[in-house]
């Protein structure tokens, strides 16, 4: 319980959060990294999932890939990445994005999926276009489950950011190597406990969005 | 492919280490999540607590947890029990939600109809219901397995022994076979091991769809 203890005095120390190797500059490297490869992630993966989704085409191939990525080991990629293009932030992205790209695919295929094929029947009765059909009732319907892809991709990340200090770059994963071969256990719990609290925080900022859009758009 | 040779023990122990920390996770994760399963059917209200409040569980990143854990436990970092341990946790915030909506699956009418054959609740559990949520909590308990196997590597950068230590030994070195044979090793085990619960699910249950065959 000391080491606890401890640990929560390094974190409310303000000292240990100031200057250039400090938690607050790791905790800003590592919401960066996660937000990076969110976006590299969301750019490959949102258009392919959407089109997955409304054409029916290659679901076999996304649903396949969802399950080899969750094989994978996060830590063996990350490592095979830095060995060929060395160390630093890019081969901890490439294995982010490697991560991330599975989950928000899954979630955009589901997403349109989850839309009755009957509503969309309706939307084309209308005289809307495929690409109407896509922005306008597919998209918003689904847009819960698509944000839950997104979801599981960044807690995914966050967690994973932490191996980026392995291979050499920046986050809160500093911190814990640090701690780790410094034998200094209270720096790596503060470590870990400040990873923990970032996760969970943005997990609860994503349930509070799915919440308020699912009652935006009636679905509750 | 020469180092592979070359360091075929080694990599022999570091597979069946991994499969030591792997397969009690997996156990207990199911051992655990079939009853709290039950419970949050039995209980209503806390259906919703105990499902949400396990899957709340793999938000948790895992290699912090592997640190926080031993404070709990009063082990050390790189006690095999403290690995176990949280890699049952992941396992149960996967198995709790699935065991809980394979046991919900099973057609009320069917348990009424045994219950009215004169079953008493223990009875109707293991001989009627448990066996017809059987294939969807096989479903369950092989993506826990798969996950958990890949879970594990990760402790290797605390110094616990595992297929992981191919990956930290191949980075330190810079030795690229190293990390390959780890890669390619977990994903054999995750398979292997996927194998064997669906034929394992053929056995116990020729009743599910494509067994018995």
């Amino acid at each position: 319980m000391n080491h606890l203890i401890d640990a929560f005095d390094v974190l409310l120390d303000p000292e240990s959060w100031s200057g250039p190797g400090g938690f607050g500059v790791r905790m800003l490297e590592h919401l960066w990294y996660t937000a990076l490869a969110l976006i590299i992630s969301a750019a490959i993966a949102l258009p392919v999932g959407l089109m997955v989704g409304h054409t029916g085409r290659g679901r076999a191939l996304a649903v396949i890939s969802t399950g080899l990525v969750r094989a994978l080991p996060t830590l063996g990629l990350i490592t095979l990445a830095a060995l060929f293009v060395g160390i630093g932030l890019t081969a901890p992205m490439i294995a982010f994005v490697v991560l991330a790209v599975p989950s928000i695919l899954a979630g955009a295929y589901a997403g349109v999926e989850s839309v009755s094929p009957a509503t969309t029947d309706v939307a084309k009765a209308q005289g809307m276009s495929g690409w109407q059909v896509l922005l306008r009732v597919e998209i918003p319907l689904g847009l819960p489950l698509i944000i839950g892809g997104l979801r599981n991709a960044t807690l995914q990340v966050v967690a994973t950011a932490t191996l980026a200090a392995y291979v050499g770059a920046g986050g809160l994963g500093r911190q814990l190597f640090l701690g780790l071969r410094t034998q200094d256990y209270p720096l790596m719990l503060a470590a870990s406990i400040a990873v923990i609290l970032l996760a969970i925080v943005l997990d609860a900022c994503f349930e509070f969005s799915q919440r308020l859009l699912r009652r935006l758009l009636g679905l509750v | 492919m020469e180092w592979i040779l070359n360091n075929l023990p080694r990599i022999t122990d570091l597979t069946v280490a991994h499969l030591l920390l792997a397969l009690p996770a997996v156990a207990a994760a199911f051992l655990i999540a079939v009853p709290v399963a039950w419970a949050a059917n039995r209980v209503r209200p806390l259906r919703e607590v105990l499902v949400s409040g396990t899957g709340l569980l793999y938000a948790i990143p895992s290699l912090p947890l592997f640190i926080v854990l031993p404070i709990i436990l009063g082990t050390g970092v790189r006690d095999t029990f403290n690995v176990i341990v949280a890699l049952t946790i992941f396992g149960l915030a996967l198995m709790v939600r699935s065991a809980a909506d394979a046991l919900d699956s099973v057609d009320s009418g069917v348990r009424l109809a045994s219950t009215a054959m004169g079953y008493s609740p223990a009875k109707r559990f293991f001989s009627v219901e448990l066996p017809l949520a059987g294939p969807a909590l096989l479903a369950g308990l092989r993506v826990v397995s798969v996950s958990t196997i890949s879970l594990v590597s990760v402790s290797a950068v605390l110094g616990v022994q595992s297929l992981g230590s191919l990956f930290t030994d191949g980075f330190e070195r810079g030795i690229v076979p190293s990390i390959a044979a780890g890669i390619l090793l977990t994903a054999v085990l995750a398979l292997l091991l996927d194998l064997l619960l669906i034929a394992a699910g053929r056995v116990l249950m020729p009743w599910s769809p494509g067994g018995g065959r």
